[in-house]
């Protein structure tokens, strides 16, 4: 299949085979230009991706300096565009030090493993017909696997530190990522039980509405979970500068550090990626705007969203966190497949829903989703604390008359 | 059934710290999450202020009692002038006394605007809250720079009186900030005081009861939040406080939401004091006529007023010459520090710097 | 206002309370002797018309033959203040007992003098140098540490 972006596997196949023939490599022509097409397409993908990193940096450190009625980084460049490439190139001028008690092996592997299935995510993201890479028919298994290897990342990078603070903030880390797992899974399940297929492609293209109108209850799940996942406020505790030091990533520097840095980065524009895919509709919209720049414009629009809470909300402490994902995000995970497995039951013909169903569906749910949430604060909230007047005490009494 | 052989780990938060509001050492014990043990080291920054005062004359020591609650200088000036006027029978002229509650409120407003800052900030609120309470400082401190020059350490007021009048400018510019203000304050409520996630992590937590309190000799606004209704502006009344109109607001539980609301209502009655003080106000004698070196006649003195961070007091003993024989600060942020050990042991490490941060402290005034 | 307790009233709840206490005091303040400052603080706080729940402060002054130390104390419940001095005669081996039982309040402070100025208190649990560091030579807040 051809892309209009000419950025897909196929292209890239028939033009190493042309050239691999040409050259006078028949026998193998094959599997060499399979194995060049794969290498070059990655190459320019994760290329792009670090890129998209870079930028997203900038963005971000200009986007919190807004709400904080401050300008961001204005000096490197022209609007500071530049910045990015200033903190790099002073990271890589570092001196890498390693502890000298530090467990070497697993110092030096951990900040790959943490920025290995951040990469690989990119590859089963449909931002067109299919990935780059052509398509995974288990692609949201495969996501869910990939990004369990966080968890293990965070925890080399604590052990292997030798640092008490470090380890005690990466094995809070290693808890939470697992416990998040759960509500995510939980919130991709009720997508799959309305696309009925794992892979992503699939997802996307049977959304007829997109699902965030139609499962809001797993939207809020997935969303929650994910945000844990990527450790980004209100869930920061395990990098929470100004608490113990700098938790996991005390003893790192140079490019050590870059490398946990863009991983930490990368994180928000995969997950949005991901999050655009399974909730809005990925590439579809309407016709002037090809499909791809409308996947890029949504995934902007929930980076957006991820960075405005980021820089409003303060942190919660960690039994709050471990709180949250097992006690409200669980009970309403399960609560969405219920529902969304009862509506679709009632509502299937011959395993098909067809828009008008959707529709049905998304307008009960809607309902159902804000009178439970609703409730929910009521009971559990802090918001309805309505202050009484307070009472003084009576060991001390002023006596004045001037009240 | 104890399966499993756990041993607590002892940490040290050291002197460098992001939140310990200064160089501030503790060693706390945790078990787990859990702290069951702490130990606070002071002394980081002990500068002898109070034999340094004994070499001095009264009117160079008003520079030494600047640095000491280095963002509360004014009311450590007044304070210091107070008990010295009390010494030597000075006595003050009434539109210097107004000057000089202006002044003291101004600066409370000030430094409790830092201590909201910084308490949302080591709650995590990556530095949002900081910012905009700073930039309402920013205009209060413009306001200190017209009157005497300084910013920071003003060494604006003087034994029997202050330092020189206010220029015309100033009075325009306080209408202006003390009309801003009270939207500031709804805007800052409207942001927090409601959030779910303040109200998560500062809700019980941290709980001094009204007992401890007075037990521990804790002072301003944590001894307000643990509903004991004791304010030095009106128990023991000074300056013209007795014309002025406000309210002491007093907290409901003695928790550090309770600590954190205690100072935002102070604030508003801050507001309100300073737009009586402007109306009444008369024009008239601002400094009474001292010499340069005073010299009172032997005996001593003890005065105290309220701080933002709590009872700031002197005890000055003097021997006729032209420099205290004694000169001793009753620091409000030393003695607040010494229910710390009751006051956290049993909450989580996240809750540790919560509780540090809501009692408000100050290094020079702890260390002197 | 906060007023000054009357001083005789003072001294005749105290001399109520623990006969054979040498006591005196003119209008400003009472002074009490030194090995007795426990058992007179316990009656301040807990008895009836006196009730001082809450001490402002503890100072130590160093007139050159001995030393002075000044309780500031409050009634919270009635708003009255009063002033209590001890003697501490001579310079070297100067012991006080410790009022932190009374007024816990007086942890840190009695800390503080011991630091500065080498009065010891019996009875607190922790008496260890407070501002200065451990294994510092001297108390630099008497009149005799010079530099």
């Amino acid at each position: 299949m051809h892309s209009p972006l000419l950025l897909d596997f196929t292209t890239f196949y028939e033009l190493f085979f042309k050239a691999f023939d040409t050259l006078g490599f028949e026998a193998s022509a094959h599997w060499m230009s399979y194995t060049a097409a794969g290498i070059s397409l990655s190459f320019i993908a994760i290329n792009l991706l670090i890129l998209s990193t870079a930028l997203y940096t900038w963005f971000e450190r200009r986007t919190i300096a807004r709400f904080q009625v401050r300008r961001g980084p204005n000096r490197n460049g022209p609007y500071g565009l530049l910045q990015p490439f200033a903190d790099v190139i002073k990271l890589i001028m570092k001196e890498d030090t390693i502890p000298e008690s530090a467990d070497k092996v697993v110092f030096t592997l951990a900040p790959i493993v943490l920025l290995a299935p951040t990469l690989l995510i990119i590859t089963v993201i449909p931002m067109d017909d299919s990935t780059f890479l052509g398509t995974l028919n288990i692609g949201i298994l495969f996501i869910v696997g990939i990004t369990s290897v966080n968890s293990i990342a965070i925890f080399m990078a604590g052990w292997g530190s030798r640092n008490k603070y470090a380890i005690l903030g990466s094995m809070r880390g290693a808890a939470m990522l697992v416990s998040y797992e759960i509500p995510m899974a939980l919130g991709i399940t009720s997508v799959l039980l309305l696309s009925g297929s794992l892979a992503m492609k699939t997802i996307a293209d049977s959304q007829l509405i997109w699902f965030i109108l139609v499962m809001p209850l797993g939207f809020f799940v997935f969303m929650a979970a994910a945000m844990a996942e990527m450790s980004r406020t209100p869930f920061d505790q395990i990098e929470s500068e100004s608490e113990l030091g700098s938790g996991y990533n005390t003893e790192f520097s140079g490019i050590k550090f870059a490398i946990l840095f863009l991983a930490e980065f990368m994180a928000p524009i995969v997950t949005s990626a991901v999050v655009t895919t399974l909730f809005l509709g990925g590439n579809q919209g309407f016709s002037p705007i090809p499909g791809p720049i409308w996947f890029i414009l949504k995934m902007f629009v929930v980076i957006f969203i991820l960075l405005w809470i980021r820089s409003t909300w303060p942190r919660l402490r960690i039994d709050q966190i471990m709180g949250f994902a097992w006690k409200p995000l669980f009970g309403l995970g399960i609560i969405n497949i219920f529902l969304i497995a009862l509506e679709s039951q009632i509502l299937m013909e011959e395993g098909k829903l067809s828009q008008n169903d959707m529709l049905i569906m998304s307008g009960i749910n809607w309902v159902l989703t804000i009178v439970g949430l609703l409730v929910m604060f009521n009971i559990y909230g802090h918001k309805r604390y309505n202050r009484p007047d307070p009472i003084p005490s009576q060991l001390a009494n002023m006596g004045t008359d001037l009240q | 059934m104890n399966t499993l052989r756990t041993e607590p780990i002892t940490i040290n938060l050291g002197p460098q710290h992001p939140s310990t509001h200064g160089v501030f050492r503790l060693r706390v014990t945790f078990d787990g999450e859990e702290i069951v043990d702490l130990e606070p080291v002071f002394g980081y920054l002990h500068r002898g202020t109070e034999k340094l005062a004994e070499t001095r004359n009264y009117t160079q020591i008003i520079t030494l009692t600047d640095r000491m609650d280095y963002v509360a200088s004014m009311s450590n000036n007044l304070a210091y002038v107070r008990t010295v006027e009390s010494l030597a029978n000075i006595s003050v002229p009434e539109r210097a006394q107004y000057i000089r509650v202006i002044c003291a409120e101004l600066q409370r407003i000030a430094s409790h605007l830092m201590a909201t800052g910084f308490l949302l900030n080591d709650l995590g609120a990556l530095a949002t809250p900081l910012v905009y309470c700073f930039r309402e400082r920013e205009k209060i401190l413009d306001l200190f720079e017209m009157l005497c020059g300084a910013r920071i350490t003003l060494s604006y007021m003087r034994p029997g009186g202050v330092f020189q009048d206010a220029p015309e400018e100033f009075w325009h510019a306080l209408n202006t900030t003390v009309t801003d203000l009270p939207h500031f304050f709804d805007e800052i409520e409207s942001l927090i005081s409601t959030n779910e996630i303040v109200l998560a992590r500062t809700r019980g937590v941290g709980i001094l009861t009204d007992e401890q309190a007075i037990a521990n000799s804790v002072s301003g606004p944590n001894l307000r939040a643990a509903r004991v209704k004791w304010d030095l502006r009106k128990s023991n009344t000074y300056e013209v406080y007795d014309r002025l109109k406000f309210d002491i607001p007093i907290g409901h539980e003695g928790d550090t939401y309770d600590r954190y609301l205690v100072r935002i209502l102070e604030m508003r009655e801050s507001v309100k004091i300073i737009a009586q003080c402007v109306e009444q106000i008369d024009t008239g004698p601002i400094r009474s006529n001292t010499p340069f070196f005073i010299r009172p006649p032997a005996g001593e003195a003890y005065e105290a007023i309220e701080g933002p961070k709590g009872e700031l007091g002197f005890y000055m003993v003097s021997d006729g010459g032209v420099a205290p024989y004694r000169c001793k600060v009753r620091a409000p942020s030393f003695l607040n520090l010494t229910p710390l050990k009751e006051m956290i042991t049993g909450w989580k490490m996240g809750d540790l710097i919560t509780i540090l941060g809501s009692i408000d402290i100050v290094l020079g005034e702890v260390d002197r | 206002m906060t007023k000054i307790l009357s001083t005789s009233k003072i001294i005749q709840t105290l001399k109520q309370e623990l006969p054979g206490l040498e006591i005196s005091g003119n209008e400003s303040w009472v002074t009490v002797n030194a090995n007795q400052i426990n058992k007179v603080s316990r009656i301040l706080k807990n008895s009836d018309g006196l009730d001082f729940s809450y001490l402002n402060a503890i100072t130590a002054v160093d007139y050159i033959e001995y030393f002075q130390i000044i309780y500031h104390l409050t009634s919270m419940r009635n708003n009255y203040s009063c002033v209590i001095k001890v003697r501490c005669d001579g310079r070297t081996n100067l012991e006080l007992p410790s009022v932190i039982d009374v007024w816990k309040g007086a942890d840190l402070q009695e800390r503080e003098i011991w630091d500065l100025m080498g009065i010891k208190f019996s009875g607190h649990p922790n008496l260890k140098r407070i501002l200065l560091w451990e294994g510092f030579d001297g108390h630099p807040l008497r009149k005799d540490y010079l530099g």
